[in-house]
């Protein structure tokens, strides 16, 4: 007998589908669309003058050093991102699935900072560790560390790292302990009788199951220091001091909406689609192949 | 209720409502807190003081924020008949031809009688062209102002009554303060409005080339002269011996002043609100310090703050209106109540003499002391003000660099010579953008 279920009619499922091509199309393939074709003109703020310029924004986006430099604030900063935030978030998971009372409670305070907004989330790190009245600042100075993030820019990037990590890490966390509670506990326990400590049984058996999982939280969370980053950005550095935390696509914002250079803007999102396509493909063809599923 | 009760109300409510629909004239604007409440107050007044027109004034966010949406509303076709526009955006709004109307136009059109030189030189000067026509409404100036907390200077041993002149003086009075104990020395607002803008004018050297800016968009930055470098080596190297804290690009140095935190200040004279709230020490608003051997200095301080820019594409009755709450707007009562409640300067002459002689001065005289200050002299090419093509990426630009110096990355000479050079690319851009 045929299982699956097969539409008979011609139209019914493009029918059902089309809500979804619809808004894939009106917002993320149109305003793609238009990204480009800004990017090859230039243009007045009021839109009253629009010329023709072929790759001059381009051209004058790859002459300009500080462009050139924010890929590499952009690469620092999405690397420490993912990294600090996928590791620190495995630690947490693999301690959660451990705890035995009150796992629950656990589990819920650690989700928690996803539901904060990333702007918020900058704020509240922003105000801990402000130079002249941070809790934070205060405790650095009085062991002696000078911090003013609003003119060092390591500390700047250090501040963003942490905002924009914090907020992703209990999004990471909720993925490893689903991830963690698949593992078959037969496995370990067979680990374990064969003389295999914790930590053995975590790198031979758990860690190479969830590879998956890290997998996806990878792709995910370049992603998310490459774009959803922006609001911790806004709400504390600004993408400074001199250019320190400047990341590609708070220029995009600066640019295009502080400073109605549209071309310039769009030219530079044209760009960061072509860097998240690029990574993307790179993780699914290589790295993709050493995850076992 | 029965239908007959409901039919008197409504008869009731026929008669009180006028005659002819009142024109309702959209202004946009960014003013928080205190200044809100007295755009809020002008905009009753006006509407008390006629029947025809109706201002609506809207908060629109920050002044960024409410630039983009004016122009994403000029876009789409429905533009406010005002809009607030922060100083440094005068360039892009000029080059709009399309979508402004001069203030002047508006003001002739409607054959209400206006004035120029009832206003002060220093703010017309900033919103005019070449010929002198004003292009908006200078609405809400302010300029940069140098704080001293007496108390810190008291206990440094440091007469209170005599803030530094010079910078010379100056850098006596933060190696005191600092020896004294204190901890943050110097802060400041606005980094590149008060040491580079005002700083050009106050010594009457050019920001820019063609007037700065003034004269047409073909100009070019020139704030790697050797006084501009040596002004900005003398912050890095106050920066690196602890006489000088840096804040950030905006206000956020004000805190630290009125907290206590920081001895001086040099910021917006819009801060005296909040100081005087908060600080719990004696302060002084005086006049920003000048280097002693430049020739001519002080000259003039500029202006910020922004101005009120008539938009294009309404209808042509409207704009009667427009111009008839900017006559109302100049009245010196009128001027006198927004300069007294908010800390910017009166606009015109007539108003500042009146302020002078109601007496308020003499308890408030840091409110004065702006108007002195930006009055100082009459004005040259170089103290007008400044008009650059899309410069809040520039002046971005140039905080970054300065930034660069302040933390030790760069020295001064490659740091200006590269905002020049970074500022250049974005005037020839605008240019290009507005051929």
């Amino acid at each position: 007998m045929e299982k699956r279920v097969v539409f008979r009619s011609a139209w019914l499922p493009y029918a059902l589908v089309a809500p979804q091509i619809a808004i894939t199309i009106v917002f993320f393939f149109w305003p793609a669309v238009q990204a480009g074709w800004y990017s090859f003109q230039l243009q007045d703020a009021f839109g009253e003058r629009t010329q023709f310029v072929g790759l001059a924004n381009f051209a004058a986006l790859f002459s300009d050093a500080n462009y050139l430099y924010s890929f590499k604030v952009t690469a620092v900063f999405s690397l420490l991102v993912a990294g600090s935030g996928i590791a620190i978030s495995l630690v947490l998971a693999a301690m959660a699935d451990r705890v035995v009372r009150g796992a629950l409670a656990y589990r819920t305070l650690l989700i928690w900072p996803y539901a904060v907004a990333s702007a918020v989330a900058g704020v509240l790190w922003a105000f801990l560790f402000a130079p002249s009245v941070g809790i934070v600042t205060f405790a650095l100075r009085s062991i002696g560390i000078p911090w003013d993030w609003v003119l060092q820019g390591d500390q700047a990037m250090l501040l963003v790292v942490i905002a924009a990590a914090w907020k992703q890490i209990s999004y990471n966390f909720l993925f490893f302990l689903a991830g963690l509670q698949s593992v078959p506990r037969s496995l370990i326990e067979a680990a374990a009788i064969d003389g295999a400590g914790p930590g053995r049984r975590f790198w031979t058996i758990v860690f190479p199951l969830l590879s998956p999982t890290a997998f996806f939280l990878l792709v995910v969370n370049i992603v998310y220091a490459f774009f959803d980053t922006f609001g911790v950005i806004d709400a504390t550095t600004q993408g400074g001091p001199a250019g320190a935390t400047q990341i590609l696509v708070y220029k995009v914002y600066y640019d295009g909406v502080k400073a109605a250079d549209l071309g310039g803007s769009s030219a530079q999102s044209v760009i960061l689609m072509a860097i998240v396509i690029a990574l993307t493909v790179v993780q699914f063809r290589y790295i993709e192949r050493r995850v076992q599923y | 209720m029965n239908l007959r009760t409901i039919g008197a109300v409504l008869a009731l409510s026929a008669l009180l409502a006028p005659a002819h629909a009142q024109t309702e004239i959209q202004w946009w604007h960014s003013m928080t807190g205190a200044n809100n409440t007295g755009v809020n107050e002008l905009a009753a007044r006006f509407n008390a003081s006629q029947k025809e027109y109706k201002i609506v004034p809207v908060f629109k966010g920050s002044y960024p924020e409410s630039m983009t949406a004016a122009i994403a509303a000029f876009r789409a076709g429905s533009p406010p008949h005002i809009l607030q526009v922060f100083e440094v955006g005068t360039a892009t709004m000029m080059a709009a031809k399309g979508a402004i109307v001069p203030v002047a136009k508006v003001m002739a059109d409607a054959k209400e009688p206006f004035d120029p030189k009832a206003y002060l030189p220093t703010v017309t000067g900033y919103y005019s062209d070449s010929k002198g026509n004003l292009l908006s409404y200078p609405f809400n100036s302010s300029t940069v102002v140098f704080y001293v907390n007496k108390d810190a200077f008291k206990k440094a041993g440091l007469d209170p009554e005599k803030a530094p002149k010079t910078w010379k003086e100056f850098v006596a009075a933060a190696e005191k303060l600092k020896a004294a104990g204190q901890q943050c020395v110097y802060t400041t607002g606005w980094p590149a409005w008060m040491h580079i803008e005002n700083f050009s004018a106050w010594h009457n050297v050019p920001i820019g080339t063609k007037q700065n800016g003034m004269g047409g968009f073909d100009t070019e930055f020139r704030v790697n002269s050797p006084l501009h470098v040596r002004h900005v080596a003398m912050l890095g190297d106050m920066a690196k011996g602890g006489l000088f804290t840096y804040s950030g690009r905006r206000n956020e140095a004000e805190a630290r002043f009125a907290s206590g935190e920081c001895a001086m200040l040099t910021s917006s004279t819009g801060a005296q609100g909040t100081i005087g709230r908060t600080a719990k020490f004696a302060w002084s608003v005086n006049f920003i310090p000048y280097h002693d051997d430049v020739k001519g200095a002080p000259q003039n301080s500029v202006i910020g703050g922004a101005s009120l820019w008539v938009m294009a594409k309404k209808p042509a009755a409207d704009y009667r209106g427009v111009a008839k709450f900017f006559s109302f707007l100049s009245q010196p009562d009128i001027q006198m109540y927004w300069h007294t409640s908010t800390g910017y300067v009166p606009i015109t002459l007539a108003a500042y003499e009146m302020t002078k002689k109601s007496g308020f001065y003499d308890k408030n005289p840091g409110h004065e002391l702006a108007v002195k200050q930006l009055t100082n002299k009459a004005p040259t090419d170089n103290s007008r003000g400044l008009r650059f093509g899309n410069y809040v990426q520039g002046r971005e630009v140039i905080e970054e660099e300065m930034e660069a110096v302040f933390s030790g990355k760069k020295d001064a000479k490659s740091a200006m010579n590269d905002a020049v050079r970074r500022g250049n690319d974005i005037l020839r851009k605008f240019e290009a953008a507005n051929k």
